[in-house]
């Protein structure tokens, strides 16, 4: 297990608070995400989860605190500036094109690592064309590793919500991400399809080294298949360890799995 | 090759091999000379279909055998090989047999209890695996199995972090063969060169409808033998291309996707994944093609379906040519006459729906199809027919290397299973029991003195099935020998024949009759969720799930036409008209494999579910309209949870079997 030892933190939020009017979202929230890690972040609703996530991303960004990426300060980036320093993301509701196939959404996560001329892209000549050929190996490959060969070229909306799930973890790693964010992956899934899911994502981890921070209410997930867990609560941190750790933390009990009453 | 049906007997029945072609790695190792650039097998990978050729086939299957080599592996050493169809596995069966060892190929969708028995009672020293989900398996396994040593797997996802002893990846194997070669140069071809026709080629574990299962021990000459003689009947030449999609531990992948083509030296085709079969056989159009019945069936349904969502012009027009078609078919099949008109119009709906429709169903090259198994559905075998593509019905069993009797060339009938393959005799015992004697009956159960005498006996293979050879020549199969029994009064009762005929029907998945020395017979029906949730939405039924659907009032007047179809064409027969069906029931739960209902093969495991239902049972043969019921499921991770329903039990109309 890869832990957040050694050198730096891949991404490290320092005190970063968010506010919408008079909510405080997030509250002096400081987390370090290690190389290689899969972190869960977790709390009731509301805690400020995806207010995390969505900093990180930098679609908010927060009025005091700061982010910084590979040791670097990060704090005002746009999204895709974020992006394109190897964030990648999915949303709690699924974001797909839904008129476009599944090959074609996979397609646009490469979009960040094309290039080319319009003239060249049109005429489908030389180097537009080893782009293209290299860019649906890399998305074959993707294809292969989600096992979702049987709809490469059926039209993303038409699928069922655990396979849209799984197209959109596509997409994200089309991108080749040194950090993933997910946002509930396996929310209104099914037992089979949330195993399914957590092989997919460990397999991420252990196959490509991916630096994975998920969101998830699935108690049995978080604990299986996480190096660490963040609970958040009222937009505060209020506990950050192993999951063995927060299981037995009594502030946890008390705020998020609730105190026990029969 | 002869061009006409005619000269059977004159063709003739091989019966002995050459030394230098009696094993199937001399055959490879001769393929990749005579047929270098041919392509031998494809795999469809990163969405497009990879050749390898005789000469790279025989190159991967050698190397494989060098890295066996250099683990020590000795003659008489058995590989268990887990997985869907991979070239690669195709290879380790032939690198196996290159060293005088013995493949053991074994269901993938096995739970570990099963893949334990089998891998700890063939004493498997190798196993060869597809992918991390065997790989799990299989160590845990060989904790409880002493003889399992190495395990090599093919696709290395998720594996890098694994660092269990003598657990290697297929590249790593292979390097350490290249290295062995280095000090041993020679050593495979000089292994191939000790095997003997007589060698045991292949393990092939049954599914087993009772009890554990049982290894038949197919020989090189079986084999060899079988396919040869099959090839030259069935006029099987080197350009056919088979989709590879059963299976690999079913003897008939091992004749189809392996044996033949090594024979022949025609191409078999990996799909890409189980999800994508049917799109793989569109974009391969194979030209010769097997189906178990339940395929045909479900091919059926799914074109059946789509043709209710077209619009109404177009339903029109193809459920016009289809029945046009279909008339003519059954006509052609009982040998009568067909009139001029619906002959004048064949070629139109050639034009218009046939051709299109078998294009549409990847079967445009099918010159051959078969079906075995199962009895197929007079409904499915006549539609598929009437399209133009030839499927016949075949009747084989493993403990013969498959082929017993096949259906001729414009010798085709709904309810025979054809005629003997050459070499093959047949004979019926007084008691209604099918034996038969050929080149391909089996070495005998690995390890099962007991059951080898039982069903091998004076060189006689004992079937099981039930059945008579007709005026004709052609064999019929009624039923399992042991399942054909008596009601109380003493009416011969066939439970299969009754379920076959149920399962006729699109609505019915599987069906179990009940009725030995019971006073009448009873059924439970499983429906096929598909086809009734379909008919369900047309009719503007809501239902939430399985269970919900099967128990609608709707869907039980549904499936009591059904039975009472049944029941119908029993009164047709003197034989069993007493036997008709008189209440019903809709399981709540579909059969499942996992739960040991149904056989992997989709065969009912009848006494299982007599002790696992008997309270439904019970009720059917009371006056309770209503039962409640609790059945355990177990999902496939091995573990158990259950399902509590409330089961109706409905009565059929008797009146026209009380009139008798």
């Amino acid at each position: 297990m890869t832990g957040a030892g050694g050198a730096r933190p891949l991404l490290e939020v320092e005190g970063v608070s968010v506010r919408f009017g008079a909510l405080n979202a997030l509250t002096g929230v400081s987390l370090a995400i290690g190389r290689g890690e899969i972190v869960a972040i977790i709390g009731p609703n509301g805690a400020g989860k995806t207010t995390l996530i969505n900093v990180i991303s930098g679609f908010y960004h927060p009025y005091e605190g700061r982010i910084a990426f590979e040791g670097r300060d990060r704090t005002n980036l746009r999204p895709p500036d974020v992006a394109a320093l190897g964030v990648a993301r999915t949303f709690q509701n699924v974001a797909l094109f839904k008129g476009m196939s599944v090959l074609d959404n996979i397609m646009t996560g490469r979009l960040l690592k094309m290039r080319g001329s319009f003239l060249l892209d049109a005429l489908w000549w030389g180097p537009a064309r080893r782009q293209e050929l290299q860019h649906r190996e890399a998305a074959e490959r993707i294809i292969d590793f989600l096992e979702i060969q049987a709809i490469r070229k059926t039209p993303a909306g038409k699928l069922p919500y655990g396979l849209q799930k799984r197209v959109e973890l596509a997409r994200a790693l089309a991108a080749e991400p040194t950090l993933l964010l997910l946002d509930e992956p396996m929310a209104g899934m099914n037992v089979e399809e949330k195993e399914d899911m957590c092989r997919f994502i460990l397999d991420v981890n252990g196959e490509f080294g991916t630096t994975i921070a998920l969101i998830e209410h699935d108690m049995g997930v978080v604990m299986d298949i996480s190096h660490r867990v963040a609970v958040l609560d009222y937009g505060r941190k209020i506990a950050d360890g192993t999951p063995d750790e927060v299981r037995k933390n009594q502030a946890v009990l008390d705020a998020y799995l609730g105190v026990a009453h029969e | 090759m002869d061009g006409h049906a005619q000269p059977e007997r004159a063709r003739a029945v091989a019966t002995t091999l050459p030394a230098d072609a009696d094993t199937f790695p001399k055959l490879v190792r001769a393929n990749a000379r005579t047929r270098a650039r041919k392509v031998a097998i494809r795999e469809k990978d990163l969405g497009i279909w990879q050749s390898y050729t005789w000469a790279q086939y025989w190159e991967r299957s050698r190397l494989i055998a060098l890295g066996f080599a250099a683990l020590g592996f000795a003659r008489g050493d058995k590989t268990a090989i887990v997985g869907d169809n991979r070239p690669e596995l195709y290879w380790a069966v032939c690198a196996t047999q290159c060293l005088g060892g013995i493949p053991v190929p074994l269901y993938q969708d096995s739970i570990e209890k099963e893949l334990a028995y089998i891998v700890d009672h063939a004493e498997a020293r190798f196993a060869i695996v597809e992918d991390q989900e065997q790989v799990d398996k299989l160590l845990h396994l060989r904790a409880q199995c002493p003889t399992l040593e190495v395990i090599v797997y093919d696709d290395a996802r998720g594996l890098r972090a694994y660092s269990e002893p003598n657990l290697m990846s297929l590249e790593e194997l292979i390097e350490r063969g290249r290295k062995f070669e280095q000090s041993h140069p020679g050593h495979v071809e000089a292994e191939v060169d000790k095997g003997r026709a007589g060698d045991v080629a292949i393990i092939c574990y049954t599914s087993g409808t009772t009890g554990q299962p049982k290894g038949a021990m197919l020989s090189h000459r079986n084999l060899i033998l079988t396919s040869a003689n099959a090839v030259a009947m069935e006029r099987i030449a080197e350009d056919e291309e088979i989709l590879s999609y059963l299976p690999m531990a079913w003897v008939g992948d091992h004749i189809f996707s392996y044996a033949e083509s090594v024979i022949t030296g025609f191409t078999a085709n990996c799909p890409e994944s189980a999800a994508t079969v049917l799109t793989d056989l569109k974009e391969i159009g194979p030209t010769y093609f097997f189906a178990p019945p339940r395929i045909w069936e479900s091919l059926l349904t799914s074109v059946m379906l789509r043709i209710e969502d077209c619009a109404w012009p177009k339903r029109r027009l193809v459920k016009l040519f289809l029945d046009l078609a279909q008339d003519m078919e059954r006509r052609r099949l009982a040998g009568q006459p067909v009139p001029l008109l619906p002959r004048l119009l064949y070629p139109l709906g050639r034009l218009l729906v046939y051709a299109p429709l078998r294009d549409n169903l990847g079967m445009r090259r099918v010159r051959r199809a078969y079906t075995a198994g199962e009895a197929i559905g007079p409904e499915i075998f006549v539609f598929f027919r009437a399209l133009g593509i030839n499927v016949k019905q075949l009747y084989g069993m493993t403990e013969a290397s498959v082929f017993v009797t096949i259906q001729r060339d414009g010798d085709v009938r709904l309810d025979s299973v054809g005629t003997p393959v050459p070499g093959v005799e047949v004979k019926v015992l007084e008691s209604g029991e099918v034996l038969f004697k050929s080149p391909g009956v089996f070495l005998g159960y690995f390890k099962n003195e007991e059951a080898t005498r039982q069903t091998l006996q004076d060189g006689w293979l004992h079937s099981g099935d039930a059945g008579f050879v007709d005026a004709s020549g052609h064999l019929k199969i009624i039923d399992r020998a042991k399942d054909v029994s008596r009601l109380a009064g003493g009416t011969i009762f066939a439970p299969k024949y009754l379920e076959n005929k149920l399962k006729f029907s699109p609505f019915v998945k599987e069906a179990v009759c009940v009725g030995q020395d019971r006073p009448y017979v009873t059924a439970l029906v499983n429906i096929d969720l598909a086809a009734v949730g379909n008919w369900a939405e047309r009719r503007g039924i809501a239902y939430t799930s399985y269970t919900d659907l099967s128990q609608k009032p709707e869907v039980y007047d549904l499936i009591a036409g059904e039975v009472a179809r049944v029941n119908r064409s029993l009164l047709e027969d003197a034989l069993l008209r007493g036997a008709t069906i008189r209440r019903f029931l809709i399981l709540h739960k579909e059969l499942d494999p996992d739960d040991e209902e149904i056989t992997r093969t989709r065969k009912v495991r009848r006494g299982y579910i007599a002790q696992k239902y008997a309270e439904l049972i019970d009720a059917l043969y009371s006056s309770q309209g209503r039962v409640q019921v609790d059945a355990k499921v177990t999902y496939e991770d091995g573990r158990t949870g259950t399902i509590r329903a409330d089961v109706t039990i409905r009565d059929v109309e008797t009146a026209g079997a009380a009139a008798r």
